[in-house]
Protein backbone atom coordinates (compact mmCIF):
# COMPACT_ATOMS: atom_id res chain seq x y z
CA UNK A 1 0.00 0.00 0.00
CA UNK A 2 1.34 3.37 -0.94
CA UNK A 3 0.32 6.14 1.41
CA UNK A 4 -0.41 9.53 -0.05
CA UNK A 5 1.94 11.47 2.19
CA UNK A 6 0.83 14.77 0.73
CA UNK A 7 -2.86 14.62 1.58
CA UNK A 8 -4.07 17.16 4.11
CA UNK A 9 -5.50 14.62 6.55
CA UNK A 10 -2.23 12.66 6.54
CA UNK A 11 -0.22 15.80 7.29
CA UNK A 12 -2.49 16.81 10.18
CA UNK A 13 -2.49 13.36 11.77
CA UNK A 14 1.26 12.98 11.23
CA UNK A 15 2.13 16.27 12.91
CA UNK A 16 -0.30 15.66 15.79
CA UNK A 17 1.15 12.22 16.53
CA UNK A 18 4.72 13.52 16.26
CA UNK A 19 4.09 16.40 18.63
CA UNK A 20 2.36 14.18 21.21
CA UNK A 21 5.24 11.69 21.16
CA UNK A 22 7.81 14.47 21.56
CA UNK A 23 5.78 16.11 24.35
CA UNK A 24 5.62 12.87 26.34
CA UNK A 25 9.31 12.27 25.84
CA UNK A 26 10.29 15.74 27.02
CA UNK A 27 7.93 15.62 30.01
CA UNK A 28 9.44 12.31 31.04
CA UNK A 29 13.04 13.56 30.75
CA UNK A 30 12.16 16.73 32.67
CA UNK A 31 10.51 14.78 35.50
CA UNK A 32 13.33 12.27 35.70
CA UNK A 33 16.10 14.85 35.89
CA UNK A 34 14.36 17.49 38.03
CA UNK A 35 15.68 16.36 41.45
CA UNK A 36 19.28 16.38 40.23
CA UNK A 37 18.86 19.80 38.65
CA UNK A 38 17.34 21.22 41.83
CA UNK A 39 20.24 19.83 43.84
CA UNK A 40 22.68 21.51 41.46
CA UNK A 41 20.93 24.86 41.75
CA UNK A 42 20.88 24.61 45.56
CA UNK A 43 24.58 23.73 45.61
CA UNK A 44 25.31 26.67 43.31
CA UNK A 45 23.62 29.08 45.74
CA UNK A 46 25.68 27.63 48.60
CA UNK A 47 28.85 28.10 46.57
CA UNK A 48 27.94 31.71 45.84
CA UNK A 49 27.43 32.36 49.56
CA UNK A 50 30.85 30.83 50.24
CA UNK A 51 32.36 33.02 47.48
CA UNK A 52 30.99 36.09 49.25
CA UNK A 53 32.82 34.88 52.37
CA UNK A 54 36.02 34.73 50.30
CA UNK A 55 36.01 30.93 50.35
CA UNK A 56 36.63 30.00 46.73
CA UNK A 57 37.84 27.01 44.69
CA UNK A 58 35.86 24.33 46.50
CA UNK A 59 34.20 21.57 44.52
CA UNK A 60 30.83 19.93 45.21
CA UNK A 61 31.24 17.86 48.37
CA UNK A 62 33.83 20.18 49.93
CA UNK A 63 31.57 23.19 49.40
CA UNK A 64 28.66 21.32 50.94
CA UNK A 65 30.70 20.46 54.03
CA UNK A 66 32.16 23.94 54.37
CA UNK A 67 28.72 25.50 54.01
CA UNK A 68 27.34 23.32 56.80
CA UNK A 69 30.31 24.30 58.96
CA UNK A 70 30.16 28.05 58.32
CA UNK A 71 26.49 28.96 57.95
CA UNK A 72 24.72 28.83 61.29
CA UNK A 73 21.30 30.20 60.52
CA UNK A 74 19.19 31.15 57.56
CA UNK A 75 16.43 33.67 58.18
CA UNK A 76 14.39 36.31 56.48
CA UNK A 77 13.95 39.88 57.64
CA UNK A 78 11.35 41.99 55.82
CA UNK A 79 11.60 39.69 52.81
CA UNK A 80 15.40 39.99 52.79
CA UNK A 81 17.31 36.72 53.13
CA UNK A 82 20.01 36.87 55.78
CA UNK A 83 22.52 34.08 56.43
CA UNK A 84 24.22 34.19 59.81
CA UNK A 85 27.72 32.79 59.42
CA UNK A 86 30.68 32.10 61.62
CA UNK A 87 34.11 32.18 60.01
CA UNK A 88 36.98 31.52 62.44
CA UNK A 89 34.97 32.93 65.36
CA UNK A 90 33.96 36.07 63.46
CA UNK A 91 30.23 36.62 63.18
CA UNK A 92 29.30 37.57 59.63
CA UNK A 93 25.94 38.28 58.02
CA UNK A 94 25.47 37.41 54.37
CA UNK A 95 22.66 39.30 52.65
CA UNK A 96 21.12 38.08 49.41
CA UNK A 97 20.77 40.90 46.88
CA UNK A 98 18.61 41.16 43.78
CA UNK A 99 18.54 43.88 41.16
CA UNK A 100 18.46 44.80 37.53
CA UNK A 101 21.46 44.94 35.21
CA UNK A 102 21.54 46.17 31.64
CA UNK A 103 20.03 43.17 29.84
CA UNK A 104 18.50 41.15 32.62
CA UNK A 105 18.44 40.38 36.30
CA UNK A 106 21.52 40.53 38.50
CA UNK A 107 21.93 39.07 41.94
CA UNK A 108 24.58 38.80 44.56
CA UNK A 109 25.60 38.06 48.10
CA UNK A 110 27.24 40.60 50.39
CA UNK A 111 28.93 39.57 53.62
CA UNK A 112 28.82 42.19 56.37
CA UNK A 113 30.68 42.12 59.69
CA UNK A 114 31.32 44.53 62.52
CA UNK A 115 34.53 46.53 62.33
CA UNK A 116 33.72 49.91 63.89
CA UNK A 117 30.36 49.71 62.19
CA UNK A 118 29.00 47.50 59.44
CA UNK A 119 31.84 46.66 57.04
CA UNK A 120 31.97 44.53 53.90
CA UNK A 121 33.70 41.19 54.51
CA UNK A 122 33.33 40.03 50.92
CA UNK A 123 31.00 40.13 47.94
CA UNK A 124 29.92 37.99 45.03
CA UNK A 125 27.75 38.99 42.10
CA UNK A 126 25.94 36.98 39.48
CA UNK A 127 24.04 37.93 36.35
CA UNK A 128 21.73 36.42 33.78
CA UNK A 129 22.77 38.03 30.53
CA UNK A 130 25.25 40.88 30.87
CA UNK A 131 27.72 41.45 28.04
CA UNK A 132 30.69 39.07 28.18
CA UNK A 133 33.93 40.91 28.93
CA UNK A 134 32.13 44.07 30.07
CA UNK A 135 29.08 43.78 32.32
CA UNK A 136 29.81 40.11 32.92
CA UNK A 137 32.97 41.17 34.76
CA UNK A 138 30.85 41.70 37.89
CA UNK A 139 30.68 37.91 38.04
CA UNK A 140 33.90 36.86 36.28
CA UNK A 141 36.35 39.28 37.85
CA UNK A 142 37.34 38.16 41.31
CA UNK A 143 39.59 41.22 41.52
CA UNK A 144 36.60 43.52 41.11
CA UNK A 145 34.59 41.72 43.77
CA UNK A 146 37.54 41.97 46.12
CA UNK A 147 37.49 45.76 45.80
CA UNK A 148 34.47 45.70 48.11
CA UNK A 149 36.39 44.11 50.98
CA UNK A 150 36.80 46.49 53.91
CA UNK A 151 34.41 49.14 52.60
CA UNK A 152 32.11 50.74 55.18
CA UNK A 153 28.37 50.45 54.56
CA UNK A 154 27.52 53.71 56.35
CA UNK A 155 29.32 57.02 56.77
CA UNK A 156 29.40 59.55 59.61
CA UNK A 157 27.07 57.46 61.77
CA UNK A 158 24.25 58.10 59.33
CA UNK A 159 22.59 54.73 59.42
CA UNK A 160 19.57 55.68 57.33
CA UNK A 161 21.44 56.20 54.06
CA UNK A 162 23.64 53.51 52.55
CA UNK A 163 26.95 55.15 51.69
CA UNK A 164 28.48 52.08 50.06
CA UNK A 165 28.31 52.72 46.33
CA UNK A 166 29.76 51.91 42.93
CA UNK A 167 30.89 55.10 41.18
CA UNK A 168 32.89 56.24 38.18
CA UNK A 169 35.22 58.46 40.17
CA UNK A 170 36.15 57.41 43.67
CA UNK A 171 36.20 60.44 46.00
CA UNK A 172 35.87 58.52 49.23
CA UNK A 173 37.85 55.26 49.30
CA UNK A 174 36.17 54.31 52.58
CA UNK A 175 32.77 53.65 51.04
CA UNK A 176 33.10 53.88 47.24
CA UNK A 177 34.12 51.24 44.71
CA UNK A 178 35.36 51.99 41.20
CA UNK A 179 32.86 50.77 38.62
CA UNK A 180 33.63 48.29 35.83
CA UNK A 181 35.18 50.01 32.80
CA UNK A 182 32.86 49.93 29.81
CA UNK A 183 29.95 48.68 31.89
CA UNK A 184 28.47 51.84 33.41
CA UNK A 185 24.88 50.67 33.22
CA UNK A 186 25.60 47.28 34.77
CA UNK A 187 27.63 49.02 37.49
CA UNK A 188 24.74 51.40 38.14
CA UNK A 189 22.54 48.32 38.50
CA UNK A 190 24.93 46.86 41.07
CA UNK A 191 24.95 50.22 42.88
CA UNK A 192 21.14 50.34 43.04
CA UNK A 193 21.00 46.68 44.08
CA UNK A 194 23.39 47.30 47.00
CA UNK A 195 21.49 50.40 48.14
CA UNK A 196 18.22 48.54 47.95
CA UNK A 197 19.48 45.42 49.68
CA UNK A 198 21.27 47.14 52.55
CA UNK A 199 18.90 50.01 53.26
CA UNK A 200 16.92 48.06 55.85
CA UNK A 201 20.08 46.69 57.51
CA UNK A 202 19.65 48.69 60.73
CA UNK A 203 16.17 47.37 61.39
CA UNK A 204 17.06 43.69 61.20
CA UNK A 205 16.70 42.12 64.63
CA UNK A 206 19.06 39.29 63.75
CA UNK A 207 22.02 41.60 63.07
CA UNK A 208 23.74 42.47 66.31
CA UNK A 209 26.24 44.96 64.85
CA UNK A 210 24.00 47.87 65.72
CA UNK A 211 23.57 46.80 69.31
CA UNK A 212 27.31 46.92 69.78
CA UNK A 213 27.42 50.38 68.21
CA UNK A 214 24.65 51.62 70.48
CA UNK A 215 26.27 50.29 73.61
CA UNK A 216 29.87 51.25 72.87
CA UNK A 217 29.41 54.50 71.03
CA UNK A 218 28.19 57.61 72.80
CA UNK A 219 27.41 59.59 69.65
CA UNK A 220 23.70 59.82 69.38
CA UNK A 221 22.24 58.07 66.42
CA UNK A 222 18.96 59.68 65.58
CA UNK A 223 16.39 56.92 65.30
CA UNK A 224 14.93 58.01 62.02
CA UNK A 225 11.80 56.26 60.98
CA UNK A 226 12.50 53.91 58.13
CA UNK A 227 10.64 54.74 54.98
CA UNK A 228 8.33 51.86 54.33
CA UNK B 1 26.28 -3.92 2.43
CA UNK B 2 29.20 -3.97 4.84
CA UNK B 3 29.08 -1.60 7.78
CA UNK B 4 32.38 0.00 6.86
CA UNK B 5 32.36 -0.24 3.10
CA UNK B 6 34.45 2.23 1.13
CA UNK B 7 31.38 4.34 0.53
CA UNK B 8 30.51 4.52 4.23
CA UNK B 9 34.07 5.37 5.13
CA UNK B 10 33.93 8.29 2.76
CA UNK B 11 30.68 9.42 4.32
CA UNK B 12 32.46 9.49 7.66
CA UNK B 13 35.80 10.99 6.64
CA UNK B 14 34.69 13.54 4.08
CA UNK B 15 33.29 15.94 6.66
CA UNK B 16 36.58 15.71 8.54
CA UNK B 17 38.52 17.05 5.58
CA UNK B 18 37.08 17.76 2.13
CA UNK B 19 33.54 18.58 3.12
CA UNK B 20 34.34 19.94 6.54
CA UNK B 21 31.27 21.74 7.90
CA UNK B 22 33.18 24.79 9.13
CA UNK B 23 36.24 24.78 6.89
CA UNK B 24 34.63 23.63 3.67
CA UNK B 25 30.96 24.50 3.94
CA UNK B 26 31.50 27.44 6.37
CA UNK B 27 28.50 26.47 8.50
CA UNK B 28 28.03 26.88 12.23
CA UNK B 29 30.43 29.80 12.61
CA UNK B 30 28.26 31.72 15.07
CA UNK B 31 28.38 29.23 17.92
CA UNK B 32 32.01 28.45 17.11
CA UNK B 33 32.81 32.05 18.02
CA UNK B 34 30.67 32.18 21.12
CA UNK B 35 31.68 29.12 23.14
CA UNK B 36 35.40 28.86 22.45
CA UNK B 37 36.87 31.31 24.96
CA UNK B 38 37.78 28.29 27.10
CA UNK B 39 38.56 24.68 26.26
CA UNK B 40 36.07 22.89 28.50
CA UNK B 41 32.84 24.45 27.21
CA UNK B 42 34.22 24.04 23.68
CA UNK B 43 34.66 20.28 24.20
CA UNK B 44 31.21 19.90 25.76
CA UNK B 45 29.62 21.93 22.99
CA UNK B 46 31.42 19.82 20.36
CA UNK B 47 30.21 16.60 21.98
CA UNK B 48 26.66 17.92 22.31
CA UNK B 49 26.53 18.88 18.64
CA UNK B 50 28.03 15.51 17.61
CA UNK B 51 25.45 13.55 19.60
CA UNK B 52 22.57 15.68 18.38
CA UNK B 53 23.61 15.59 14.70
CA UNK B 54 24.11 11.84 14.82
CA UNK B 55 20.79 11.02 16.44
CA UNK B 56 18.78 13.62 14.54
CA UNK B 57 20.22 12.16 11.33
CA UNK B 58 19.28 8.61 12.38
CA UNK B 59 15.74 9.54 13.43
CA UNK B 60 15.04 11.58 10.32
CA UNK B 61 16.54 8.84 8.16
CA UNK B 62 14.30 6.19 9.75
CA UNK B 63 11.12 8.17 9.23
CA UNK B 64 12.21 9.80 5.97
CA UNK B 65 9.70 7.90 3.85
CA UNK B 66 6.77 8.83 6.04
CA UNK B 67 7.51 12.55 6.29
CA UNK B 68 5.07 14.64 4.26
CA UNK B 69 7.15 16.68 1.88
CA UNK B 70 5.32 19.92 2.59
CA UNK B 71 6.12 19.95 6.31
CA UNK B 72 9.51 18.22 6.22
CA UNK B 73 11.39 21.25 7.61
CA UNK B 74 8.91 21.47 10.49
CA UNK B 75 9.36 17.79 11.26
CA UNK B 76 13.15 18.16 11.18
CA UNK B 77 12.94 21.13 13.53
CA UNK B 78 10.70 19.27 15.99
CA UNK B 79 13.11 16.34 16.11
CA UNK B 80 16.15 18.61 16.54
CA UNK B 81 14.42 20.77 19.15
CA UNK B 82 13.42 17.71 21.18
CA UNK B 83 16.99 16.34 21.11
CA UNK B 84 18.48 19.72 22.03
CA UNK B 85 16.10 20.12 24.96
CA UNK B 86 16.98 16.65 26.23
CA UNK B 87 20.72 17.34 25.97
CA UNK B 88 20.27 20.70 27.69
CA UNK B 89 18.35 19.06 30.56
CA UNK B 90 21.00 16.36 30.90
CA UNK B 91 23.75 18.99 31.05
CA UNK B 92 21.86 20.87 33.75
CA UNK B 93 21.58 17.68 35.78
CA UNK B 94 25.12 16.32 35.35
CA UNK B 95 27.36 19.23 34.34
CA UNK B 96 25.76 22.28 35.88
CA UNK B 97 28.83 24.55 35.73
CA UNK B 98 29.33 23.88 32.04
CA UNK B 99 25.65 24.40 31.26
CA UNK B 100 25.82 27.80 32.99
CA UNK B 101 28.89 28.68 30.92
CA UNK B 102 27.27 27.58 27.67
CA UNK B 103 24.04 29.36 28.70
CA UNK B 104 21.89 30.05 25.65
CA UNK B 105 24.22 28.39 23.17
CA UNK B 106 23.00 24.88 23.97
CA UNK B 107 19.50 25.97 23.04
CA UNK B 108 20.86 27.69 19.97
CA UNK B 109 22.16 24.36 18.64
CA UNK B 110 18.63 24.15 17.20
CA UNK B 111 19.53 26.92 14.79
CA UNK B 112 22.97 25.52 14.00
CA UNK B 113 23.06 25.34 10.22
CA UNK B 114 25.17 22.15 10.31
CA UNK B 115 22.20 20.24 11.71
CA UNK B 116 19.56 21.44 9.31
CA UNK B 117 22.03 21.23 6.48
CA UNK B 118 22.86 17.57 7.14
CA UNK B 119 19.24 16.56 7.74
CA UNK B 120 18.06 18.16 4.53
CA UNK B 121 21.03 17.21 2.37
CA UNK B 122 21.85 13.73 3.67
CA UNK B 123 19.43 12.08 6.09
CA UNK B 124 16.38 12.71 3.88
CA UNK B 125 17.92 10.59 1.10
CA UNK B 126 20.00 7.95 2.90
CA UNK B 127 19.63 4.89 5.11
CA UNK B 128 20.02 5.19 8.91
CA UNK B 129 23.56 3.76 9.22
CA UNK B 130 25.27 6.05 6.66
CA UNK B 131 23.24 8.93 8.14
CA UNK B 132 24.60 8.12 11.59
CA UNK B 133 28.18 8.11 10.25
CA UNK B 134 27.55 11.35 8.41
CA UNK B 135 26.21 12.95 11.61
CA UNK B 136 29.12 11.77 13.73
CA UNK B 137 31.60 12.88 11.06
CA UNK B 138 30.13 16.35 10.77
CA UNK B 139 29.81 16.71 14.54
CA UNK B 140 33.42 15.68 15.08
CA UNK B 141 34.57 18.01 12.33
CA UNK B 142 32.79 20.84 14.10
CA UNK B 143 34.12 19.75 17.52
CA UNK B 144 37.66 19.60 16.13
CA UNK B 145 37.62 23.29 15.22
CA UNK B 146 36.02 24.26 18.54
CA UNK B 147 38.75 22.40 20.43
CA UNK B 148 41.59 23.95 18.37
CA UNK B 149 40.22 27.47 18.70
CA UNK B 150 39.24 26.95 22.35
CA UNK B 151 42.70 25.64 23.26
CA UNK B 152 44.51 28.55 21.59
CA UNK B 153 42.20 31.13 23.10
CA UNK B 154 42.40 29.74 26.63
CA UNK B 155 46.18 29.27 26.46
CA UNK B 156 46.94 32.77 25.19
CA UNK B 157 44.03 34.53 26.88
CA UNK B 158 44.30 33.02 30.35
CA UNK B 159 47.51 30.98 30.40
CA UNK B 160 45.57 27.83 31.29
CA UNK B 161 44.17 24.70 29.62
CA UNK B 162 41.01 23.13 31.07
CA UNK B 163 41.58 25.42 34.06
CA UNK B 164 45.10 24.18 34.82
CA UNK B 165 47.87 26.72 34.62
CA UNK B 166 50.19 25.95 31.70
CA UNK B 167 52.31 29.05 31.37
CA UNK B 168 54.67 29.01 34.39
CA UNK B 169 54.72 31.84 36.94
CA UNK B 170 58.32 32.56 35.89
CA UNK B 171 57.09 33.87 32.52
CA UNK B 172 54.76 36.30 34.28
CA UNK B 173 57.69 37.43 36.44
CA UNK B 174 59.57 38.27 33.24
CA UNK B 175 56.71 40.49 32.16
CA UNK B 176 54.59 38.12 30.07
CA UNK B 177 50.99 39.29 30.03
CA UNK B 178 47.88 37.29 29.08
CA UNK B 179 46.32 38.56 25.87
CA UNK B 180 42.89 39.83 26.90
CA UNK B 181 41.95 40.19 23.23
CA UNK B 182 41.90 36.39 23.01
CA UNK B 183 38.92 36.17 25.34
CA UNK B 184 36.88 38.39 23.00
CA UNK B 185 34.75 36.84 20.22
CA UNK B 186 36.55 38.87 17.54
CA UNK B 187 39.75 36.87 18.04
CA UNK B 188 37.80 33.64 17.53
CA UNK B 189 36.81 34.86 14.08
CA UNK B 190 40.43 35.64 13.24
CA UNK B 191 41.56 32.25 14.59
CA UNK B 192 38.90 30.39 12.59
CA UNK B 193 40.17 32.32 9.56
CA UNK B 194 43.73 31.18 10.30
CA UNK B 195 42.58 27.55 10.69
CA UNK B 196 40.74 27.72 7.35
CA UNK B 197 43.86 29.16 5.73
CA UNK B 198 46.16 26.43 7.11
CA UNK B 199 43.63 23.79 6.08
CA UNK B 200 43.34 25.14 2.54
CA UNK B 201 47.09 25.51 2.17
CA UNK B 202 48.25 22.15 3.50
CA UNK B 203 45.42 19.62 3.84
CA UNK B 204 42.79 20.42 1.26
CA UNK B 205 42.99 18.49 -2.00
CA UNK B 206 40.77 19.30 -4.93
CA UNK B 207 38.42 16.46 -5.80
Amino acid sequence: MKLNTNSNSYIIIYSAVLVVIVAFLLAFVYQALKPMQDANVALDVKKQILYSLNIRNLDGAEAEAKYAEVVKEETEEDGQKVYVCDVDGQEIYVLALKGMGLWGGISGFMAIYDNNGPTVYGAYFNHESETAGLGAEIKDSQAWQEKFIGKKVFKNDDYSNVALSVVKKVDDPETQVDCVTGATLTSNGVDAMIKDGLKGLKGYAIIKIFESIASSDSTVVEPKAEEE
Amino acid sequence: MALFSKQNKEVFTNPLNLDHPILGQVLGICSALAVTSQLKPAIVMGLAVTVITAFANVIISIIRNTIPNRIRIVVQLVVVAALVTIVSQILKAFAYDVSVQLSVYVGLIITNCILMGRLEAFAMQNKPWPSFLDGVGNGLGYAMILVIVGAVRELLGRGTLLGFQIIPDACYDFGYVNNGMMTMPAMALILVGCVIWVHRAYFYKEK
